[in-house]
């Protein structure tokens, strides 16, 4: 577009002139496209590089750095020349173009939102000319609006799209018209404030709420925000200087000056409403300038200030601008309260009415008078506490006395814990459901036995109860003490358990009552009340403890109380070397009677509860080691490649091959084939080795289907342990026994290979203890079919097994009394005997010692003597008296329950092997029936007594026992 | 401990931490490789005879290059002892077996420093390894004999029960021969894993010895405790010939893969035994 030479100055051209056409000249071919080129101003290429490089080239190919390389900054490491601290800003890292004006950073004025093409935001606009008219130069923001974003902001976007339109408020929309703001127009007359700006011509008109449509939402209105942007110029509150347009319109100044609501009218007419009451037009108006010429009036050249154009209160007016978003509330309740109001007397605030309902009266009870001598400390009473605390009772005499007294025992909820609830208690507590199965020993047995063993405990409950009060009376040392004992013996042979102890406790409690202020009778009491139950108790223990090592012991329950630890640990010592009266000589005597009976209590019942594992767990656990026979379940969980046996075994016939060979999928890496030039045999999959599944050697599940595998080829067997142990709390030593009882019967009821074993072996076995287990493990192993792993399995199977099971082998016992109950019916007495010895015992040393002394020497080799000696008959007390130290586990033994078994076992199958001789038969058979006993009369917590025979009569037991209470008490 | 990398060219992994190349024909040492750490334990060369691969005690893989004699690349990432090595046929991968029970295929084009693929499926030691066209064979102290095949994407395992001191494939790559440490060299079908035959009669107790096959798979050839070669027929499997080596183990050994060559390592020395002019070659070498 050439132009011509004169024209220059008149025409403005754009771009670059084409070269002149020359026609003589051959075509120029067209540049291709890849050989066009583009150069910045300084004639250089520039290189399209994509969009996300930024488009052209930039830096040194693209880099911070130079031809050199990117230098960085280099350590100064002298003192007095420091590094200076540089201050980068963005723009020390861009060079021209970034600064140009399509660089990122343009440094040049721009054009604003206002002239530039895209949406206005008009509330936005609104709300600046509203703080122009604030500024200190009036309608001056061409200032801001030159830095004015170029965008709408994102909020405002947002509003947009979900339906908001410019002009409206921001909220919910409200049904009702909520604007009553113009009540108040026609009443003032000195207001001059606008109807509210922005608002529609037709909200003008509707004061009325009835005008309004139920249906019809209306939106919120606009609502200007507040501006409180502070004073900061040195004019006076409510200055404004000369505004142009208004001066232009030639208004007045207004009548009305409202100091909380500045610019109101100037704000309205922003706003875009009609003025009305326009008067003049033309002129310029304001506070600093006079009335030009052209005036009529003068009467504001010189401004006179009247207090009526003040508010005289808060909030009395209404706004009339649309500033309403503070007081809204005020009017929609005001109306409807103002009968309530009328009856208020007082004030009411402003937005506030009265409540419809009244509040209930507060009655205030003024403070007790104090009795003049009061003085706020508490004294406890110490008689008082002794005698309610009757804790060491035992549960069942404490409620055979809550029931014949109602109040006899202050009981205290817990009984001292829940060591003393039965599991029916704690399962109520707990809210849990009854379990399934049976609930008590008693139950698995025949009903004739439970009939003869309930009767055999009613008469060792009344020689209990006549003992207890008996000893009670001793203690007391009175008359009527003895006569109490008379009575409770009376009591007692009319065979009525409760009867009898609560009558004999009644009789010593209106003996206390006679001696009132003897703390010795009380404690007495509780001693006869509670040495019952104590005293099993105390044998419990005995036997527990007895022979374990101090080293086995390490929980200490009295840690908190050194010296009670202290003297539990004597305790404990005492227990160990078979102290009988091991917590007598352990208690402190410096102590009062009612802490030491407490104190015995507790020991008693902390050497029950943490006994030594040894003598209850070990037992269990001992035999597992040998059933394990070897190690081949690692092996063949080792990989997941079938089982090495069989290819072992493939490989010894030489049959490679099948056996031998196998086959996974495998994957290669996708990079590997191609280096090998194979295609990869699994495209697609991310895979890389092995398949996780397959590589998975140490499942679970390998050991799993080894064990599985086991236990069907081992047969079902009457494990006889877990079960009882829970359903029943209180006796461990019942458990024991149970314990012992399936040990004896596994070999009882198995089939009935032989076994060569003699009395000689025993002896050899008790002398090299865990040897000859061995030998004998090995024995079994050899002679009977059953994998020794059933042992194993009868501690660790679960309960349901073991709950089948065991019933099987109860009934199979049942079945085989014929034959067996003979067998093991002598051992079942000693047991039994010994426990009678042991209440006993404290009386004559003399007979313990010499039990002791047995059992140092061959409990087994005594065992087999009493055997042959004594044949069918039944051996006699003091027999059984030395024997109850065989029968009981040898306590420097490291298993004697687990070597005690395997003696059993042992004589039991001696004993199979001698079927036809019928001495042993009825030998055994009196210890079965005795074992049984021993078991009903463990679960009966609360006879001390065992159940007789007839062997050891009632009256010297009861003699005995007479004494033992009298030492044991005091 | 030698390996022909060629037919022209022996490799002898030496203790004393280097790797020497001499020429078999010749019986000159041509150049010495020296940068491993401790003993270097086997080696081989790619099929242009351009580098070297070896391994060492150190744990390392170094990959030579021949006429230089320059390190090419230091490969690390085994737990211990790399006790073979191998090209595959391209030369474009090492795989090493090595006592931690892994198998590493390392990448000689790239520069990456890690394995492509580590194979762990050993659950012991691997003794040996070779590689054939798509093929890797392996033997491990797991007493078994793993292939794994590239194209099919399988890994057949053989189970020998015994640990293995050596595989190799036969080379119509039909079979595979592994020599355990119960004195046997076996014989086994690549595809099916049977037993085709089992050659007996050399001891190997303790020491990890190699066996390999003539080349035109006729015969079956072992080192021996007993310092001697035992050669078996591989049909019959009848021993053919017993080889006196040494008084002592020998400890290594190569056909050549066209003629009738063979090489033994024992104690220092490679030696050389020809065919037909019953001639033997001493090479003599100071290790």
């Amino acid at each position: 577009m050439a132009s011509d030479s004169d024209g220059d100055e008149d025409f403005v051209s754009y771009g670059t002139p084409l070269e002149p056409l020359e026609e003589d000249e051959p075509r120029k071919k067209p540049v291709p496209l890849h050989e066009q080129t583009v150069k910045d101003e300084k004639g250089r290429f520039q290189r399209f590089h994509g969009a996300f490089t930024g488009g052209f080239s930039a830096g040194y190919y693209n880099t911070v750095g130079s031809k050199e390389g990117w230098a960085p900054a280099t350590f100064v490491s002298s003192r007095q020349q420091k590094a200076e601290k540089q201050l980068a800003r963005p723009e020390d890292f861009m060079d021209d173009e970034d600064l140009g004006e399509h660089g990122i950073a343009p440094a040049q004025i721009t054009t604003s939102q206002e002239f530039s093409s895209s949406r206005r935001d008009e509330a936005r606009e609104k709300a600046r000319a509203v703080n122009a008219q604030a500024a200190l130069i009036p309608g001056d923001t061409l200032l801001e609006e030159l830095i004015a974003p170029a965008r709408s902001s994102i909020g405002v976007e947002l509003l947009r799209k979900m339906g908001w339109k410019e002009g409206q408020g921001v909220g919910p929309r409200v049904k009702r018209k909520a604007r009553r703001q113009q009540t108040g127009v026609g009443a003032r007359v000195y207001s001059s404030t606008m109807p509210p700006a922005g608002s529609e011509d037709s909200e003008d008109d509707d004061d009325d709420d009835d005008f309004a449509p139920e249906d019809v939402t209306f939106a919120p209105k606009d609502v200007t925000p507040v501006d409180f942007s502070p004073r900061s110029g040195v004019r006076g509150l409510g200055y404004r200087g000369l505004d142009p347009g208004m001066a232009l319109l030639g208004r007045a100044a207004p009548e009305h000056i409202d100091l909380f609501k500045p610019q109101s009218e100037t704000r309205s007419r922003l706003f875009g409403a009609a003025q009305r009451g326009s008067r003049r037009g033309g002129g310029v108006a304001g506070q600093a300038f006079g009335v030009g010429a052209l005036e009529d009036e003068d009467e504001d050249v010189y401004h006179k200030d009247s207090m009526s154009r003040y508010d005289t209160e808060l909030g009395g007016e209404e706004p009339g601008d649309g500033l309403y978003g503070w007081t809204a509330p005020q009017q929609y309740t005001k109306r409807r309260d103002k009968s309530k109001d009328a009856s208020y007397l007082g004030k009411i605030l402003e937005g506030f009415t009265l409540t419809q309902r009244a509040g209930e009266e507060k009655t205030i009870f003024p403070p007790p008078t104090l009795p003049r001598d009061y003085r706020p400390v508490h004294r406890f009473h110490l008689t008082s506490v002794s005698v309610s605390r009757l804790s060491g009772v035992s549960p069942a005499l404490a409620e055979a006395l809550r029931t014949s007294r109602g109040h006899m025992v202050k009981e205290d909820p817990q009984q001292g814990g829940r060591h003393q609830l039965d599991s029916g208690q704690r399962r109520a507590l707990l809210g849990e459901d009854v379990l399934q199965g049976p609930s008590s020993v008693m139950e698995l047995l025949k009903p004739e036995d439970r009939d003869r063993l309930l009767n055999l405990r009613n008469s060792s409950n009344a020689t209990d109860s006549r003992h207890a009060t008996s000893s009670g009376g001793s203690t007391a040392g009175s008359t009527a003490g003895t006569m109490a004992g008379s009575m409770a013996e009376n009591a007692a042979r009319s065979s009525a358990v409760s009867l009898a102890v609560t009558s004999a406790v009644a009789m010593a409690r209106s003996m206390a009552g006679s001696m009132a202020g003897s703390s010795s009778v009380s404690s007495a009491l509780s001693g006869a009340a509670s040495s019952s139950g104590l005293h099993q108790q105390q044998q419990e223990a005995l036997a527990s403890w007895r022979g374990v090592q101090s080293s086995t012991q390490s929980f200490k329950p009295f840690e908190k109380n050194p010296s009670k630890q202290a003297r539990y640990e004597l305790y404990l010592d005492h227990l160990r070397q078979g102290d009988r009266d091991a917590v007598e000589q352990s208690l402190d005597s410096g102590m009062t009677e009612w802490e030491r009976s407490r104190e015995r209590e507790e020991f008693v019942r902390a050497s029950i509860l943490y006994r030594p594992s040894s003598s209850s767990l070990t037992a269990r656990f001992t035999s597992a080691k040998h059933d394990e026979d070897d190690g081949d379940t690692v092996e063949v969980s080792r990989d997941q490649e079938g089982d090495v046996d069989d290819k072992q075994a493939a490989v010894k016939m030489k049959m490679f091959g099948k056996l031998t060979r196998e086959t996974f999928e495998w994957h290669p890496d996708k990079l590997l084939c191609k280096r090998f030039n194979v295609p990869d045999p699994f495209p697609g999959s991310g895979l890389v080795g092995m398949p996780k599944v397959k590589r998975d050697k140490f499942s679970v599940f390998n050991f799993l289907t080894v064990t599985e595998s086991r236990e069907t080829t081992a047969p079902p067997k009457p494990p006889e342990t877990g079960k009882r142990s829970r359903w029943d709390i209180s006796d461990q030593k019942k458990k024991i026994k149970e314990e012992e009882e399936g040990d004896a019967s596994l070999p009882a009821c198995s089939s009935s290979e032989q076994q060569t074993a003699d009395g000689t072996k025993s002896v050899d076995q008790k002398s090299s203890d865990k040897k000859s287990n061995g030998d004998e493990e090995e024995e079994e192993d050899e002679e009977e079919s059953r994998p020794p792993m059933d042992l194993f399995k009868a501690i660790f199977a679960s309960s349901s097994d073991e709950k089948s099971s065991s019933s099987e082998g109860e009934s199979e016992e049942e079945e085989k009394t014929k034959e067996d109950e003979g067998k093991v019916e002598p051992q079942a007495l000693n047991l039994f005997n010994i426990s009678s010895s042991v209440t006993s015992s404290s009386t004559s040393v003399t007979v313990s010692t010499c039990a002791n002394q047995q059992t140092v020497k061959a409990p087994v080799s005594s065992r087999t003597s009493s055997q042959e000696e004594f044949g069918p008959k039944l051996p006699p007390p003091s027999a059984a008296l030395g024997e109850c130290s065989t029968s009981r586990p040898p306590p420097s033994e490291e298993r004697p329950d687990n070597k005690r078994s395997r003696e059993k076992k042992h004589k039991n199958k001696k004993q199979h092997k001698h079927k036809k001789d019928k001495k042993k038969k009825k030998h055994k058979k009196h210890k079965h029936k005795a074992k049984q006993q021993k078991k009903s009369k463990t679960e009966a917590s609360d006879s001390s007594e065992d159940e007789e025979d007839g062997h050891v009569s009632t009256e010297e037991l009861l003699k005995r026992l007479k004494s033992v209470q009298s030492r044991e008490t005091w | 401990m030698a390996r022909a990398a060629d037919g022209n060219y022996l490799l002898s992994c030496g203790s004393d931490k280097s790797l020497k190349l001499w020429s078999v024909s010749r019986g000159t040492l041509l150049k010495t490789y020296s940068g491993h750490g401790y003993e270097v334990l086997d080696a081989d060369g790619s099929y242009d005879n351009g580098q070297i691969c070896s391994c060492s005690s150190d744990k390392t893989v170094i990959l030579w290059d021949v006429a230089t004699g320059q390190v090419a690349r230091k490969l690390r990432g085994h737990a211990g002892k790399v006790n073979c090595v191998q090209f595959n046929e391209e030369g474009t991968v090492i795989l090493s077996g090595s006592i931690d029970g892994t198998v590493r295929c390392w990448d000689t084009r790239s520069r990456r420093f890690e394995a492509i693929q580590v194979l762990d499926e050993a659950t012991d030691g691997v003794s040996s390894l070779k590689v054939a066209q798509h093929e890797l064979l392996t033997g491990s102290v797991d007493g078994r004999v793993r292939r794994y095949d590239l194209r099919m994407g399988q890994l057949h395992v053989d189970f020998i029960s015994s640990p293995i001191t050596c595989v190799c494939f036969s080379q119509d790559g039909q079979c595979t021969l592994s020599s355990s440490l119960d004195s046997a060299v076996r014989l086994l079908d690549k595809s099916t894993g049977e037993m085709l035959g089992e050659y007996t009669g050399h001891k190997m107790k303790g020491y990890k010895l190699d066996c390999c096959l003539s080349s035109k798979d006729t015969h079956v050839l072992s080192c021996s405790e007993d310092g001697h070669v035992y050669c078996w027929d591989l049909v019959e499997g009848s021993l053919t010939l017993k080889l006196p080596v040494g008084k002592a183990v020998v400890q290594s050994l190569s056909f050549h893969p066209t003629e009738t060559c063979l090489l033994t390592a024992m104690e220092g020395r490679v030696q050389v035994w020809g065919a037909e002019p019953e001639e033997t070659d001493e090479v003599v070498l100071a290790t």
